[in-house]
């Protein structure tokens, strides 16, 4: 080997030092770079990422607000929030989870299917989530539990409220029921109050006054680390609970009414005519309420859907009854206003009605033999077909239809209700429009004695009765009090103010004769303490040939006549006013009258003047 | 006996602490700054673990042994480092190879050496080893080296580069690539010989990456380059590692008030990420201390190198010097998200053993090339 250069020192150590004050320029560039890119950073975006991270670490959790609690007018609690326990177990805290549930499955009782859930659930949630076992424990197993919980490391006992109507079934029309929000609620709800509740109103008053009843969500401000754990709580605004709502509706009065219906279908719904304040409005058969709250059993709701009583029906809103009989008052008075009839007008009523140069159809009285000779008074008393068969022609349906408009039939209630049916008044308009026909005479004879297409909701035939008590001053019927001054108070009706008074006062004697005349259809509810003006009514569920006769014990029950009953009392200055429909109750003097009778009895006590 | 003060002493001019350091072949400068950037890396730690201080005696004890192993390579001579160096080097590349055959498999990537009291990462040993083996084999000649030569030490370097790549770590072996080249570049490398090298690069590499590559080949390269982190975790950890230094702001949140390390939002906070920690409690005024300080000490070992009487010191000096820069600028810029996450952890600062013990053996060299300056030009 030799060298076939040698080194020299001096030149390479200046190449060297080249290169390093090379190196060291290209540093600076570089770390320059680098404290450009952390300016960027920490100045220019400092306020972008300082909400990021904030973002990251401040959560806001939602407080649902305590919903209100519903009364009836003497303070009787109708809707209440009752402590529910549940237990939850935080795994974290937990050394031995088997050992555990066995241990808790010793003190209360743990179904499979709570088993399959909590563990499902831990498999999924943090191990610092809470996880609940059981939900609603009695009192003895939250006794047992509580007990020993100091020696049960990562168990709770958790309370909430649960929404409970201790008057269950008698108020399940009328209050309804909260039930888990789903989907389809999600749509027409404010989405941020509604975002830590569980339940919303889904019938009744509960629907109807869902935002009163519901309150205002509060927050809470908190700090949260990268797995979600709170770590402190930075803020809190505190919900506001929901409004109390206070009924009209008089509890014990409603329970008789219920007790009153008994066995039968139907409804029964009071009002005071002075106000429109709803006093009682049942809807037999009721339901439980209760089992709504927390999401109903396939089997229970398969019952009550599939039930032939149909208990989830709200008759006195929804059922669409022909009134019968019960309309005769209102078309007296309409004979009485249009001059059509008057006090001494008679005619004599051999048990059928024949359309003068008509066709040779036989309109039937419902008393086959008769009535002998009647006015008007006595056609109400004793409910003659045939007078108001004579007295439906000469008015003609063009005047009878706007003069039970006036009484609120055909139309909405306009009661604080999220369902209010408008029945169906009749018109030749209508049937035109309708039924491609035009309006035949016999339509008219039908309409009189609320037969045909005639149709009424109970909640319309009682306030059209309180109207009538009120000698055509209207009401708005409602359920909750101090809503309104407005709606409280009863307005004048342009057309029934020009009734003359004597004409409600004919009315209304006929009306008083039906229970205090030997020969009046309710005869039997008569009572000293106090007069009562009413009217019966019996309406033909399917239609009788020409020559049958309507034999109650040959068909079946569900073909029954409806029974009807409207009242009020006392004549003079009436405080209430009362519809009741038994669905094929038979008769309305018979069956749905006495029902009227408890409840005015009972009314009349509690309220003298 | 009466105590007398340093000051007080006879010998105030040379004073007394400069004296025992030179007897301990310590470099003042380098030994301050590097205590410094020790004891701030404690206190970042402290915060970013979570207030552990189990955790912080732990880190303190490495870097104890650290500074041991510093202080012993200080302690021998240049010529002593330079005439170990083929030994090293081969000793090297045959644990490289062993790691092949017998080495222990951690996440798909085989690096560690089981030698049952613990556990050995030899591509560590040839951070420092490869610089040193180039640095002794162009020494022997005149530099710059003539293209035989450099041929020549291209392919001693490759031995390693590639060994180390087929373990694979990919990261690693670009570090060992780079020591290498910067020795050479020290050397004297012909920059046309560079900039043909460094065209041939981009003329073949743009093109392959962007038309021969497909999506799934390049995020395979991208995770290849560090496996610890797919890209979809490596895109979390860059956004919230920027989420903590742009929250920072200039003066930061205060130490042990970073929301995002304390509150768990920032992923490897006491190892690759510690200088977003940093940064988030202490802010830009924090960084740029912090960066200085790093400056100070690369600045120190070039300049110490350029002392330094003999072609070996001065490659050597100033390869760990620049080396040592490498680190700095690739873990801040992929913190910052100017660099693609690759796995280097911040050089002194962040958790873990391996990483101080090799940073600390290369300054004990540094230090060794300076203190053994003067005796040997006597």
């Amino acid at each position: 080997m030799r060298r076939v250069q040698l080194k020299d020192h001096i030149a390479e150590s200046r190449l060297f030092t080249n290169r390093a004050i090379f190196s060291g320029f290209f540093i600076l560039v570089l770390v320059l770079l680098v404290v450009a890119r952390l300016v960027f950073l920490q100045v220019s975006s400092h306020e972008h990422f300082t909400t990021l991270s904030n973002d990251n670490r401040v959560k806001l959790l939602p407080i649902a607000p305590t919903r209100g609690l519903i009364y009836d007018r003497n303070g009787i609690i109708l809707a209440e929030n009752l402590p529910a326990y549940r237990l939850e177990i935080t795994p974290e805290q937990v050394k031995d989870m088997e050992k555990l549930l066995l241990q808790l499955g010793t003190l209360i009782k743990i179904r499979e299917h709570n088993l399959k859930q909590f563990k499902k659930q831990l498999k999924h949630k943090h191990k610092f989530d809470n996880i609940p076992l059981r939900f609603r424990l009695n009192d003895t197993e939250v006794a047992k539990v509580a007990a020993i919980l100091h020696r049960l490391p990562g168990v709770q006992i958790v309370a909430s409220l649960d929404r409970h109507y201790p008057l269950g079934k008698t108020f399940s029309h009328v209050i309804g029921y909260i039930s888990r929000k789903d989907i389809k609620d999600l749509k027409n709800l404010d989405a941020t109050n509604y975002i830590a509740t569980n339940h919303i109103g889904k019938s009744g008053i509960e629907r109807y006054y869902e935002t009163e009843l519901h309150g205002t969500v509060g927050y809470q401000q908190v700090e949260v680390n990268a797995q979600g754990r709170i770590l402190r709580t930075l803020q809190k605004t505190p919900p506001t609970a929901g409004n109390d709502i206070h009924l009209s509706i008089d509890a014990p009065m409603q329970a008789i009414a219920e007790q009153a219906l008994g066995e039968f279908n139907g409804s029964i719904v009071a009002l005071d005519p002075r106000n429109g304040q709803i006093l009682t409005m049942v809807s037999n058969p009721g339901f439980d309420p209760n089992l709504f709250i927390n999401g109903i059993g396939y089997k229970d709701y398969k019952r009550l859907r599939e039930s032939k009583s149909r208990p989830l029906y709200n008759r006195a809103l929804q059922g669409r009854y022909p009134p019968g009989s019960t309309i005769k008052p209102f078309i007296g008075l309409a004979g009485l206003k249009y001059g059509i009839t008057n006090e001494h007008y008679e005619l004599f009523c051999p048990g059928y009605f024949i359309i003068p140069f008509g066709e040779e159809r036989k309109f039937r009285d419902w008393k086959k033999t008769g009535h002998g000779t009647v006015d008007l008074d006595k056609s109400i008393t004793e409910s003659c077909d045939v007078y108001f068969y004579d007295l439906a022609l000469n008015l003609s349906i063009d005047r009878i239809q706007p003069f039970l408009a006036s009484f609120g039939f055909g139309q909405k209630t306009g009661v604080d209700m999220p369902i209010d049916n408008s029945g169906l008044l009749p018109s030749r308009e209508w049937k035109r429009r309708k039924k491609k026909q035009p309006w035949f005479p016999g339509e008219t004879l039908n309409t009189a004695i609320g037969q045909g297409f005639l149709l009424i909701t109970p909640l319309q035939l009682a306030t059209g009765t309180a109207i009538l008590a009120n000698r055509g001053k209207r009401i708005r019927p409602h359920l909750v009090l101090g809503k309104d001054r407005q709606v409280a108070t009863p307005t004048e009706d342009p057309l029934l103010a020009k009734v003359q008074e004597r004409h409600w006062n004919y009315i209304f004697k006929a009306m008083q004769h039906v229970i205090e005349t030997p020969h009046g259809t309710a005869r039997r509810i008569a009572t000293k303490k106090y007069s009562i003006a009413g009217k019966t009514g019996t309406a033909q569920v399917f239609g009788i040939k020409q020559d049958e006769k309507y034999d109650a014990t040959k068909i079946a029950f569900k073909l029954h006549d409806h029974a009807l009953f409207i009242a009020f009392a006392p004549v003079k200055n009436p405080r209430i006013a009362i519809a009741v429909i038994a669905e094929n109750g038979g008769g309305g003097g018979s069956v749905a009258a006495p029902m009227a009778a408890r409840l005015l009895k009972h009314y009349m006590a509690r309220n003298p003047k | 006996m009466k105590y007398i003060s340093p000051l007080e002493s006879p010998h105030h001019n040379t004073p007394l602490l400069q004296q025992w350091l030179q007897q301990m072949h310590m470099d003042f400068p380098l030994l301050a700054g590097l205590m410094i950037l020790a004891i701030t890396s404690l206190f970042v730690l402290y915060s970013a673990s979570g207030q552990d201080i189990a955790e912080i005696q732990k880190q303190g004890l490495r870097m104890g042994f650290g500074f041991f192993i510093m202080l012993f390579l200080a302690q021998l001579t240049p010529q002593m480092l330079q005439r170990w160096t083929p030994v090293l080097f081969v000793i090297g590349l045959i644990l490289l190879g062993l790691v092949l055959v017998v080495g222990v498999q951690v996440k798909g990537a085989q690096r560690w050496l089981d030698l049952y009291f613990f556990r050995f990462q030899p591509s560590e040993l040839l951070k420092l080893v490869t610089p040193m083996a180039l640095a002794w084999f162009l020494a022997d000649n005149a530099l710059p080296p003539r293209p035989l030569k450099l041929m020549s030490s291209l392919l001693l370097l490759s031995l390693p580069v590639v060994l180390v790549a087929a373990e694979p770590d990919l990261g690693t072996s670009l570090l060992i690539a780079s020591a290498g080249f910067f020795v050479l570049f020290l050397a004297g490398l012909r920059w046309r010989f560079m900039l043909g090298a460094s065209f041939l690069l981009a003329a073949f590499a743009w093109p392959i990456w962007q038309y021969v590559l497909r999506d799934y080949q390049k995020a395979r390269v991208l995770t290849f380059l560090n496996p610890e982190n797919d890209a979809l975790g490596a895109g979390y950890h860059i956004i919230q590692s920027k989420i903590a230094i742009g929250s920072g702001g200039v003066y930061g949140k205060g130490w042990l008030n970073g929301t995002q390390s304390q509150l768990d939002f920032l992923p490897e906070r006491h190892t690759d990420f510690i200088f977003s920690v940093y940064s988030e409690e202490f802010g830009l005024i924090g960084a740029i201390l912090l960066i200085l300080l790093y400056l100070f000490l690369i600045f120190r070992g070039l300049y110490i190198a350029s002392q330094a009487q003999d072609s070996f010191s001065r490659l050597l000096g100033g390869s760990i010097s620049l080396t040592f820069f490498v680190y700095v600028f690739v873990n801040i810029g992929m913190v910052s998200g100017l660099l693609p996450v690759v796995g280097v952890p911040l050089p002194l600062i962040s958790y873990g053993g391996t990483s101080i013990v090799t940073l600390l053996a290369g300054f004990g060299m540094l230090m060794s090339i300076h203190t053994h300056r003067k005796m040997l030009s006597t």
